[in-house]
C-alpha cells in the first residue's frame, strides 16, 4: 500500500462517531463587529461601549479606523491627478515606482516585469484592490491585479487604490464576493508587514511592505 | 505511538530554571497575559463570538468525521489547478519527499516561513545534514534558529527572550551593535539580512493554516508577509499541510479567520491572509499532506478533538503554568496546554510528565475558539500515564495511598480528621519534603477545630 492509500484507509477506519452535520455558515444574521475595535496599542483608545453598524451607515469611517489600528493609513482623492500628487507628496524621494494601475504611470510598468527578482529595488508599488473589508481594514489583492505577485511584498511601500463603494463589513461578506479558484494567489492585506516578536514591541516593515496607504478612488468608467 | 529512547522531559526542573531568571519570567508573564487581554477585548467586539465558536467546532468535527472524503476532494481540486500533491505517513516520509523535490530542482538554499508541522518533522536538521541551507524568515523563528532552540510559543516563538538576549545573539550572528537592544534596530537588521536570502533562495516553504476541499487551495496567515515573499519570489513553493487542516468550503474561512488572530493577538485579522490556488505565473507548487500520528489520534475517543486545533495560542496565553514557566519548559514542539495534550501522542514516554504541568484550572478550554476540551484531555492523559505505569515514584506513592483512602468511606472520614489534626501536630518535614513538590512555595491552611462532617453530625443531624 502506498502512503496515500495507507493514510486514507487509516483515516476511514478511525472516523469518529457520531457524524456531525455540516452547519450552514450563512444562515444566522451576522451582527458584524462593534466599531473601534482593533490592534494592540489601539486598545488603549477603546470606548467601553460601542455599537454595531446600522444598515444604512457608511462603512468607510469604520474601514479607515480599523486600517489605522493595523498600522495603515488612507486618503480620499478626487481623481487620478490627485492620486499622483499624493504619491509624490508621501514619497518625495522614491526612485522606483512600479505601477500596476492605469491611473498612476510610475517609473516602471509591472506588465514589463518578467521575473519577480526584478522588483527587489522597488521603492513604491501601486496596485488596485477590488474589495475592502471593514472589520479588519483589509484590502483584497490577487494575481489579476498584482500581475507579478511579488509586487505586493517586495515593494518597500505599497499604495492601494480602492473604490470606497467596494467595502463590505465582515469576512463572511468578503468570501461571498470572491471566487478563490480564479487566481492562483489572493491576499487579504490588513496594514503593512508587522512583527511583535521582540518583547511584543510592534514594528512595521518586518519583511514585506514598510507602509500601506489606501487611496479611495473609483476606477475610471470604461 | 512511538517508543522513545530519550529520557522523559522534566518540565518542573526546566520551569524552575526559567523562574529563577526573574526579569525573564516577569516580562514573559506580562507580555503573554497582555495577549490574553487583547484577545478578550477583540472577542467582545464580535457580537456573534460564541456563535462563531460553535460553528467552528461543528465544522471541524464534521470535517474530521468525513476526513477521507475531504482529503480526496482536496487532492482532486488541487491537482486540477496544477498543484502537485504528495502524501506522507510520517516525519521521515515528509522530509524525504521535500528533499527529493529540492534535489530534483538543484536547490541549495531554502527560505521558509513558520510551520509547526515542519518543526514536528525535524525537517530543518534533516535538510541541513544533506547540504541544503535553510533560513527561517519569521523574526521570532529566526531568533530561535540562531539560538538552536525550538519555538517557545506557536505564534510568538521567541517571547521568552528579552531584547538584550536578541541584541547579544544578533551581534554574534548578524554583526549588529551588541549594546543596541532597540527592537526597531534589531528587526531592521533582520530585514536587511533576510532580503538577499529571499532573492537567492531556490525554493520557498510554508505551512498552511487551512486547506479548502472544495477549491483545492490553502491559506497561510502571517503578520510579516514572509510566507508571501517565499511563495512569490523563488520559482518553487512547497507547503507542508497536516491532514487535520482541511475545511470543506471557502465560506468556512469567514468563521475561522474572524477568530484566529483575535484569539491569538487580539487583532481582527493577521496582516497577511494569503490564499494559494495552483502555481503562480511562472512558478511550481507542491503540497505535502502529512499524517504523522494524526490518523491514530482520530481513532481515539478521548483525544481526537485535539485535531480541531487551529494553532492560535490562546490556551498558552491564558495558562497560569505556561505564563510562569515559559514555553521551553515543556521540552517539546508544542508548549502550553495544547502541547500537553498533543505531545504525548508523539512520544508517550518522553512526555509522560507533561500532563502534570498544569493546574487543571480549565481556562484553556474557555478561550479555545474551536471548543477543544483541553483541560479534560489533560486529566485523561494523567489517567493514561497512571494506567501505563508512567508515574513518577513520588506520585505513585501518594496517589495509591490516596486512592485506597478515597475508595473506602470509613477510612476517608477517619483520615480526614486525622489529616487535619496531623497538619497541626506533624513535624513540617513530613509535608515539605522532596517527595512532595506540591509543598514548595505553598503553606497549608490553618486546620479547623473540627471537620465539616463532625460539625454537620453535631449540629444538623439532630434537627
Amino acid at each position: 500500500m502506498n502512503a496515500r492509500e495507507a493514510i486514507l484507509a487509516a483515516v476511514k477506519k478511525n472516523r469518529p462517531t457520531p457524524v456531525v452535520p455540516l452547519p450552514d455558515v450563512y444562515e444566522p444574521p451576522w451582527e458584524g463587529t462593534l466599531i473601534n475595535l482593533g490592534y494592540k496599542e489601539h486598545f488603549a483608545r477603546l470606548p467601553e461601549v460601542a455599537h454595531p453598524h446600522g444598515p444604512n451607515e457608511s462603512l468607510i469611517p469604520h474601514f479607515r479606523e480599523q486600517l489605522e489600528a493595523m498600522g495603515g493609513r488612507s486618503f480620499e482623492v478626487a481623481n487620478a491627478a490627485e492620486a499622483n500628487k499624493k504619491l509624490a507628496d508621501l514619497f518625495p524621494n522614491a526612485k522606483v515606482v512600479c505601477s500596476a494601475v492605469p491611473e498612476i504611470p510610475g517609473t516602471r510598468r509591472v506588465e514589463n516585469v518578467a521575473d519577480p527578482h526584478e522588483l527587489s529595488d522597488v521603492d513604491v508599488g501601486v496596485v488596485r484592490s477590488t474589495l475592502g473589508v471593514g472589520e479588519a481594514g483589509a484590502v483584497w489583492l490577487t494575481q489579476a491585479e498584482l500581475v507579478v505577485n511579488a509586487l505586493g511584498v517586495l515593494s518597500q511601500h505599497l499604495i492601494v487604490l480602492l473604490d470606497p463603494k467596494a467595502i463590505v463589513e465582515t469576512m463572511h461578506d468578503a468570501y461571498r464576493q470572491i471566487d478563490l479558484t480564479r487566481s492562483p494567489y489572493g491576499l487579504f492585506m490588513a496594514g503593512p508587514s508587522a512583527t511583535g516578536d521582540i518583547e511584543g514591541v510592534i514594528i512595521h516593515g518586518a519583511q514585506g511592505a514598510r507602509s500601506l496607504t489606501v487611496l479611495f478612488l473609483a476606477p475610471a468608467a470604461n | 505511538m512511538m517508543a522513545s529512547a530519550a529520557r522523559p522531559v522534566d518540565p518542573e526542573g526546566r520551569a524552575a530554571r526559567f523562574i529563577a531568571l526573574v526579569e525573564h519570567e516577569t516580562t514573559h508573564d506580562r507580555l503573554v497575559w497582555g495577549m490574553r487581554q487583547n484577545r478578550d477585548k477583540a472577542a467582545a467586539g464580535v457580537p456573534d463570538w460564541e456563535k462563531l465558536r460553535d460553528l467552528a467546532s461543528q465544522i471541524k468535527e464534521h470535517t474530521l468525521s468525513h476526513l477521507d472524503e475531504y482529503l480526496e476532494q482536496f487532492e482532486r481540486n488541487a491537482t486540477k489547478l496544477g498543484t502537485q500533491v504528495h502524501w506522507a505517513r510520517d516525519a521521515e516520509e515528509h522530509n524525504t519527499i521535500v528533499h527529493d523535490i529540492l534535489s530534483k530542482h538543484g536547490v541549495k538554499s531554502l527560505i521558509k516561513s513558520k510551520s509547526m508541522l515542519q518543526e514536528e518533522c525535524g525537517m530543518t536538521p534533516f535538510l541541513q545534514r544533506r547540504g541544503i541551507e535553510v533560513t527561517e524568515s519569521d523574526l521570532g523563528e529566526r531568533i530561535q534558529q540562531l539560538s538552536h532552540e525550538p519555538p517557545s510559543h506557536i505564534v510568538v516563538p521567541a517571547i521568552h527572550k528579552l531584547r538584550s538576549d536578541v541584541a547579544t545573539l544578533f551581534a554574534q550572528d548578524l554583526g549588529t551593535d551588541p549594546k543596541n537592544s532597540d527592537p526597531h534596530y534589531l528587526a531592521e537588521a533582520m530585514r536587511e539580512n533576510a532580503r538577499p536570502r529571499f532573492l537567492e533562495a531556490g525554493a520557498g516553504m510554508t505551512g498552511a493554516n487551512f486547506a479548502i476541499a472544495e477549491t483545492g487551495g490553502f491559506v497561510v496567515c502571517t503578520n510579516e508577509g514572509n510566507a508571501d515573499i517565499g511563495a512569490s519570489v523563488p520559482p518553487l513553493h512547497i507547503a507542508s499541510i497536516g491532514i487535520e487542516k482541511l475545511i470543506p468550503r471557502a465560506s468556512d474561512l469567514g468563521i475561522f479567520l474572524r477568530m484566529l488572530s483575535r484569539s491569538a493577538l487580539g487583532s481582527p485579522l493577521t496582516q497577511y491572509t494569503s490564499h494559494f490556488h495552483g502555481p503562480r505565473h511562472g512558478g511550481e507548487l507542491h503540497v505535502v499532506l502529512v499524517d504523522h500520528t494524526r490518523s491514530d489520534r482520530l481513532g481515539s475517543p478521548d483525544f481526537w478533538h485535539a485535531l480541531k486545533c487551529i494553532r492560535c495560542g490562546a490556551c498558552m496565553n491564558t495558562c497560569p503554568v505556561y505564563r510562569r514557566s515559559g514555553g521551553l519548559s515543556y521540552g517539546a514542539t508544542y508548549a502550553g496546554p495544547i502541547g500537553v495534550i498533543l505531545d504525548p501522542g508523539f512520544d508517550l514516554d518522553k512526555y509522560r510528565e507533561l500532563p502534570f504541568h498544569s493546574s487543571l484550572c480549565g481556562s484553556c478550554t474557555q478561550v479555545c475558539p474551536v471548543k477543544i476540551d483541553i483541560s479534560d484531555q489533560i486529566y485523561k492523559w494523567r489517567r493514561v500515564m497512571a494506567e501505563k505505569g508512567l508515574l513518577k515514584l513520588s506520585k505513585k506513592v501518594g496517589m495509591s495511598a490516596l486512592g485506597t483512602t478515597l475508595s473506602h468511606s470509613t477510612l476517608f472520614h477517619g483520615g480526614e480528621a486525622v489529616g487535619e489534626s496531623a497538619i497541626a501536630y506533624l513535624p513540617r518535614f513530613l509535608l515539605y519534603n522532596s517527595l512532595n513538590p506540591w509543598g514548595k512555595h505553598r503553606e497549608l491552611p490553618t486546620p479547623p477545630k473540627q471537620t465539616f462532617r463532625q460539625w454537620y453530625i453535631a449540629n444538623r443531624r439532630k434537627a
